[in-house]
Parts: structure tokens; C-alpha cells; sequence
């Protein structure tokens, strides 16, 4: 039910640091002896050295197999569908000669009527039209019914000019030039457009990049909410998270492991069901409105589901888990005694915990942001089920133009929109932060 | 030595008969959308079918055609027999992606209604999206599309499918447009931006829905004073002692379909199943389990007035519903949902 980014993400992060903390001692051990050994024992030394590395390659062969047929490969495929266009220069050779010259603002000669014609007339199977009605159709809504009318329609015979009035005759918008413009400019097996329309561009009929028409600007708008949305619930499970996680750090270990299963348990629950349970908590007359009712806080019941109050609400209770672990593992490395010293030298325990404590769990912090953000930016069944119209991220809209309108190429553009900007995120991260990731 | 050889030998042809024992029972594959309808198909179609010595088995998707296409694309086709709405079944029908139907096996054409009839599907039923409100909370009952939209005659929230289909034309009628002109009003660049325009002065009292069985829900939770909903959910919450209620005129009609999709592994198999459940008695128990209303015209003899009253074919309701138009939205429904989108965010 998950988007697949929201499963590969922390597998790359995890696989990644630890092919780090495997080689680096590895890789200090080796230079050290080089220098000082004579050449006989340098060489065998050197030729250990090699097998060593070889071994621990083979080593780590399956697993850097395994992402390479589980991640790079798909990632490939989606960029790679998300510039494809064969369907148009695959279904209309002919038509695309035709057009040749045409200037693109009146309908075009009679020919080109003739050519398509022709090129529908030679397609191998009623599929093919189908393809090509909906690629036209994506680009100029009727296309569709247009194309398959004119395939229903074959055969036709006579002169070019004939064909070009039955073609009229059955749809007048044959003699508009917008769907002849987009068969002119889809006539290349290769387009900016998918890409484009990610980001509200569209190309004109002359090929100039301009912005889309108002109505249609949509996706800027989503990936700004999609990126609001985790980054208010990236702060929120930070404010929950790091007092409870401090807490768990800062008790004896039996106690901490009992509490721990408590933030695991949810963690272990189905997505689903731990929806279905907020819905019953949150709606109108549910518990937590009846609960403020009774103690007379609120006189009306708030609206706390289907907005963006109950998608951040159960995206922080899903999503606390990834903040809590990184968080608890820095923190039981800090030493205890550090803040007391402080104390002991005169700082307030306020100050002590903020210029003293909480500087020596950044890497904790950062390492637990970073994994909530990027979660969070994937999601889908979450705002899907809690959310209104407005709430919805980026990857409803893939699942939608995979699913509901079959557009893959829509889908994939989307997709490499949505991996284009984590992967910049993550390299401000990296600059920012400068700090090697610590997952715990 | 030797004897021990036969056993292993007995044995080993045991084992290699006994699936195909197992298999010789013919087993079907049959998609449905889970749900009260997916009840109410078990019932009327799958039961009887397997009383009739055969497997059935049941599948829930989501209405994804993608998957279809998938399996097609992939020659890997795993499903016998899918329910698909009347856009996807176009659409596919136009993309190949199902087998031709052969109606001679099937039942008469004549006996079906026209739209259920097309080269490679077979409507099985005819469902409808109405306006519907609980009649345990509501005091004044709405009398118009206009009502929907006017949240000082009737106060309380409004609950609409999350997207531009049915919403835009509801909007039109809201607007004071006829039934009959809707899609030619929505065709236009002017109907479309006035039906967004009508949209967007209920915006801050809609209280969108996902997935059907959540706007019946809205409605017993209170969350809702009216909500858009597919009418068989209303009967079925109804079934559970609710009291919901539906204002008909202006709902908007369709068929779902079944489909056999291209290269099906049990083909034959799957054209029988589809012709028993299109069999007149078969689809009024159908009928009789949910309030669609039986594609086979012949199953309404079959059925008696409480239960035809209630279907979204009986004269009074269906005096001035609307016909969903195919057409219309496999044409415009990824523009027009797109702009949807954009017009959520702003």
C-alpha cells in the first residue's frame, strides 16, 4: 500500500553507512604497515592486502547486487519512462512527413489528413490506436474519441481532399489545429514534456518553454504541501520526540526496554489499521471531542479529521518510531556526568541542558529528521484516507496518473520530481550538516 | 528391491495425479470492488455458480486499470473475469485489453439494457450516485440540488468524492442547469469554469470522502448534514437498521461491467460464469441483496415493489436522473481532474 520510495529510502541510508563503517577501519589498517615493510615482504603484504579487499567485495557483492536490481534499476526505468514518447512516431510515420513545413497555426494541408489516414489504416493491432488516442488525449482532451472515431471509420478512399471532408464531417475539431500541433511536436521519441508539466511548464506550438495556463498549474502547489506537510511533521515528532527519547535515555535499562516495545508496538502495527483506529478517536463525535465536551473545554466538537490537523496527527503518531531510535541511541552515549560538571561550574541546569546536552545529540537529531522528512514525503495512504482535497502529497497524485488515468509517463515524471528534490535535500544535509549520518 | 520400486513408483504417480485431479474442477478468477457489493455478488453469482460444481475465486482491487494493463502488457494475465466502471471499460475495449464477447453465449442482447451491451463487456448492473441525508437528524428534507449548496436552509457540513467527477455536474444542476444539458454546459470552456466557480463557494463545507463505504459513515457520525454517495451503500447501511435517506432527482446513473481481459488462462470458463450471472434469476437475487438495479430487464419481473423502489431503474427514481456520459469524461476526465487538483490547492 506504501509508496515504494517511502520502503528504498532508509534501506539506501542503512546499506549506505554501513559499507562506510565497514571500510574505513579497514582502509587504516592498510596504509599503516606500506611505508616501513622492504620490497619482498611490501609486495606480499600488498598482494594479502589485495585478496583482503577482494574478499570483502565478494562480501558485499550480494547486497550491492541486490540494490542494483531493486533500486538503480527501477529508478532507471522511471526516469527513463518519464522522457519516452513512442507512441506517436511509432503510430504515424506518414502523418509526420506530411506535416513537415507546416507552419503550425491553421489546419494543415490535406495530405496530412490523407497520412493519418493511411498510418491508422496500417496499424497491427487495435491497441495501437488505442496508445496513440490516449498520448493525444493527455495533450488535448477529445483526442481520444477523435482518434478512435477515425479508426471505427476506416477504411477511406479517394482523394486526399475527400478524406480531409469525411474527417470533418465526422468531428469538426479535425479542422483546429491543436491536435495537429500536438502530433507535430510528439512526433520526436523523446520529450520534455512529462517533465515539463511536473513542474506547470508546457512547451507552445513553436516549441517555446512557457508556463501553463492558470487552471492547469498544479503540481508547483502539491510539492510546496508536500513539502510543508513533512516539514511540520518532522518539527512536531521533534518536540514529541526528543523529551520522551530523553527520558527513555535517561532511565535504568530495564525499565527503558519496557517503554521502548510501548513506542515499538505501534511501529509493529499495519499503516491501515492505526488509521482506522484515529478515525474513530478523531471524528466529530468521537472520543476526543467527547472527552473536551465533557470537560467543558469546547462547546462545539473541532474538526480534526479529513484536514491537515488529522494528517499530521496520525503522520507524527506513524512516524515518531524513526524520530525516537536515533534519537535514544545518541543520546545513551552522551555521558551523564558532562551536564552535571557543567552544574557544578555554575551554569543554570537550563543552560546546561542546551549549550552542554542537546549539542552532543545534534547528530541524533539530525540523523532523525533527515529519516522523518524524507518518510514523510512519501506518503500516501495516510493523507489519502485522513485528508481533504487539499491535503493530499505528491505521491496520491502518482498513484493516481498509474492507477486511475494509466498516464505512466505523467506517473514517472512525478516520480523523478518527488526523488529530484530528496536527493537535493539531502545534499543541502550533507553541506549543512557535514556530519556523518549516525542511524543508531 | 523390486517391490519397493513400485511403491515409490504408486506413490510418485499419487502425487503427480492428484493436482491434476484438484485441477479438473474448473476455477475461475472474478475481480470485484470488495465491499457490500462484493456481499451481494457472493450471494447472487459466486455461491450458486460453485453450487453448480465450480471454484470461484474472489478478488478485491481498487478499480486500477493499470493493473489490467500490466498483466496484459506482460502476457501474464491472471484474472478470468474483472468488474470495471464504464470509462475503463471503454477505454479498454478501445486499448484492447479484453477479449471480444460472444452475446450468443452469453443471453439475448434484447433482454439487457442498451448501455449494458458493448463488443467486450457486459454491464451487470446499474448503480447510481445520489444525494443522500439521515433521516434521524435532518428535520427539513431537501427538495433540489440548490438545497446542497445552501448551507443556511440546511446547516451542517457537506460530504463529496475527493476529485471532479459527479461534483462538477452536481454543481450544474446546483446552478440551475437541466439534467438533459449537463455535459453539453460542462463540454464548453464557460460550463466548465462555472461549474468550478459553483465549486468553490461550497469549498469551506465540504468534507471530501475517499473510498464509498466512508460517506454512509459521515452521515450516521453526524460529521454531515447531506453527502454525495453511491446508492447501494446507503442500502446497505439501511440493512444495519440505519435510517439514511436518498433524494433521487439529479443522481447520476452508470453501469459496471464485467470484462474477460486479454488472454484470460480460462477463457471459456470465464464466458460461462459471466453468462450465469447474467441469467434473469440470478441477477434479481442480485437485486435483491443491494439496491442496483439488474442489467437482464427480465430480472424485474422476478423482483417485488419493496424492492424495486429502492433501485435506481424504477420509473420514480430514474423520472430525472442523469446518464453518466463516458464519453464526456474518458475524453475530458484527466484534464478536468488535473484541474481539480489545482483548484484544491489554491
Amino acid at each position: 500500500m506504501s509508496h515504494p520510495l517511502q520502503q528504498t529510502e532508509p534501506t539506501t541510508m542503512q546499506a549506505h553507512s554501513g559499507v562506510i563503517a565497514m571500510n574505513a577501519p579497514e582502509m587504516a589498517q592498510a596504509s599503516a604497515p606500506d611505508r616501513h615493510a622492504p620490497g619482498a615482504l611490501r609486495k606480499a603484504l600488498a598482494r594479502a592486502e589485495v585478496r583482503r579487499q577482494w574478499r570483502a567485495f565478494s562480501l558485499t557483492l550480494p547486497l550491492l547486487v541486490f540494490l542494483l536490481l531493486t533500486l538503480l534499476v527501477p529508478i532507471a526505468a522511471l526516469l527513463q519512462r518519464a522522457v519516452e514518447n513512442p507512441e506517436v512516431a511509432n503510430a504515424l510515420p506518414a502523418t509526420m512527413r506530411a506535416l513537415d513545413g507546416w507552419d503550425r497555426r491553421d489546419a494543415p494541408p490535406a495530405a496530412a489528413y490523407a497520412a493519418l489516414v493511411g498510418d491508422l489504416a496500417r496499424l497491427p493491432d487495435r491497441s495501437d490506436a488505442g496508445a496513440l488516442a490516449r498520448r493525444l488525449n493527455s495533450e488535448v482532451p477529445g483526442a481520444r474519441s477523435m482518434v478512435m472515431g477515425a479508426y471505427r471509420d476506416l477504411p477511406f478512399e479517394g482523394p486526399p481532399e475527400a478524406i480531409q471532408e469525411r474527417l470533418l464531417a465526422a468531428d469538426p475539431r479535425w479542422g483546429e489545429a491543436p491536435l495537429w500541433r500536438a502530433i507535430a511536436k510528439n512526433g520526436a521519441r523523446w520529450t520534455p514534456d512529462y517533465l515539463l508539466a511536473s513542474v506547470d511548464l508546457q512547451r507552445d506550438a513553436l516549441g517555446q518553454i512557457e508556463r501553463m495556463p492558470e487552471e492547469q498549474r498544479a503540481f508547483g502547489g502539491i510539492l510546496l504541501r508536500t513539502f510543508h506537510i513533512s516539514l511540520v511533521v518532522t518539527l512536531v515528532c521533534l518536540l514529541v520526540g526528543y523529551p520522551l527519547a530523553w527520558w527513555l535515555a535517561s532511565l535504568p535499562a530495564r525499565s527503558a526496554n519496557v517503554l521502548m516495545i510501548l513506542v515499538l508496538v505501534p511501529f509493529w502495527t499495519s499503516i491501515l489499521v492505526r488509521v482506522a483506529a484515529w478515525i474513530v478517536l478523531l471524528q466529530s463525535e468521537g472520543l476526543v471531542n467527547r472527552g473536551l465536551m465533557g470537560l467543558g473545554l469546547i462547546e462545539q466538537p473541532l474538526a480534526l479529521l479529513f484536514n491537515r490537523t488529522g494528517v499530521v496527527i496520525a503522520m507524527v503518531h506513524i512516524l515518531l518510531p524513526f524520530m525516537i531510535l536515533p534519537l535514544y541511541s545518541v543520546m545513551k552515549s552522551v555521558p551523564p556526568t558532562y551536564l552535571r560538571a557543567a552544574v557544578s561550574l555554575g551554569s543554570s541546569p537550563i543552560a546546561a541542558f542546551f549549550r552542554v546536552y542537546v549539542p552532543q545529540t545534534y547528530p541524533g537529531i539530525g540523523a532523525g529528521a533527515l529519516l522523518v522528512f524524507i518518510l514523510a514525503i512519501g506518503y500516501y495512504v495516510t493523507p489519502a484516507l485522513l485528508g481533504g482535497a487539499d491535503d493530499q502529497m505528491l505521491s496520491y497524485y502518482i498513484a493516481r496518473y498509474t492507477n486511475v488515468e494509466v498516464n505512466w509517463g505523467m506517473a514517472c515524471a512525478l516520480g523523478a520530481l518527488l526523488l529530484a528534490a530528496t536527493l537535493l535535500l539531502y545534499g543541502v544535509y550533507r553541506r549543512v550538516g557535514k556530519a556523518e549520518l549516525s542511524l543508531g | 528391491m523390486k517391490n519397493k520400486s513400485l511403491i515409490a513408483c504408486a506413490a510418485l504417480s499419487a502425487c503427480l495425479a492428484l493436482p491434476s485431479l484438484a485441477q479438473q474442477q474448473p476455477q475461475i478468477t472474478v475481480v470485484n470492488f470488495g465491499g457490500a457489493n462484493a456481499n451481494a455478488q457472493k450471494k447472487a453469482f459466486y455461491e450458486p455458480y460453485e453450487k453448480a460444481g465450480n471454484k470461484v475465486v474472489a478478488v478485491e482491487y481498487n478499480g486500477e486499470q493499470a493493473k489490467i494493463k500490466a498483466m496484459v502488457e506482460a502476457k501474464k494475465v491472471t484474472w478470468d473475469v474483472v468488474e470495471v466502471e464504464s470509462p475503463d471499460a471503454a477505454r479498454g475495449c478501445d486499448e484492447g485489453l479484453f477479449e471480444k464477447l460472444d452475446y450468443s453465449k452469453i443471453v439475448p442482447q434484447a433482454d439487457l439494457l442498451p448501455a449494458a451491451v458493448s463488443d467486450c463487456a457486459v454491464g451487470i448492473f446499474v448503480w447510481s450516485t445520489v444525494m443522500a441525508y439521515n433521516g434521524d437528524k435532518l428535520k427539513t428534507a431537501p427538495t433540489g440540488w440548490a438545497d446542497f449548496w445552501d448551507t443556511k436552509k440546511i446547516p451542517g457540513k457537506r460530504g463529496m468524492r475527493k476529485g471532479a467527477r459527479y461534483n462538477l455536474e452536481f454543481a450544474l444542476l446546483a446552478d440551475g442547469v437541466k439534467p438533459a444539458d449537463v455535459y453539453k454546459v460542462l463540454a464548453t470552456k464557460d460550463g466548465a469554469d462555472r461549474a468550478f466557480k459553483k465549486l468553490t463557494e461550497l469549498k469551506p463545507h465540504i468534507q471530501w470522502w475517499e473510498a464509498g463505504a466512508q460517506a454512509p459513515q459521515f452521515l450516521v457520525a453526524g460529521d454531515v448534514a447531506l453527502t454525495t454517495v453511491y446508492n447501494g451503500r446507503i442500502d446497505a447501511a439501511n440493512r444495519e437498521g440505519r435510517n439514511l435517506k436518498i433524494y433521487w432527482p439529479g443522481g447520476i446513473y452508470d453501469l459496471d461491467y464485467w470484462v474477460i481481459p486479454k488472454g484470460a488462462p480460462n477463457k471459456d470458463a470465464a464466458l460461462k460464469f459471466i453468462a450465469f450471472g447474467m441469467q434473469a434469476d440470478n441477477q434479481s437475487v442480485y437485486a435483491q441483496n443491494i439496491a442496483y438495479g439488474p442489467a437482464n430487464t427480465k430480472a424485474l419481473a422476478k423482483l417485488d415493489k419493496k424492492v424495486l423502489d429502492d433501485l435506481p431503474t424504477s420509473a420514480t427514481n430514474a423520472k430525472e436522473a442523469l446518464q453518466f456520459s463516458v464519453g464526456f469524461w474518458s475524453d475530458q476526465g484527466e484534464a478536468l481532474e488535473k484541474r481539480f487538483a489545482a483548484w484544491a490547492t489554491q
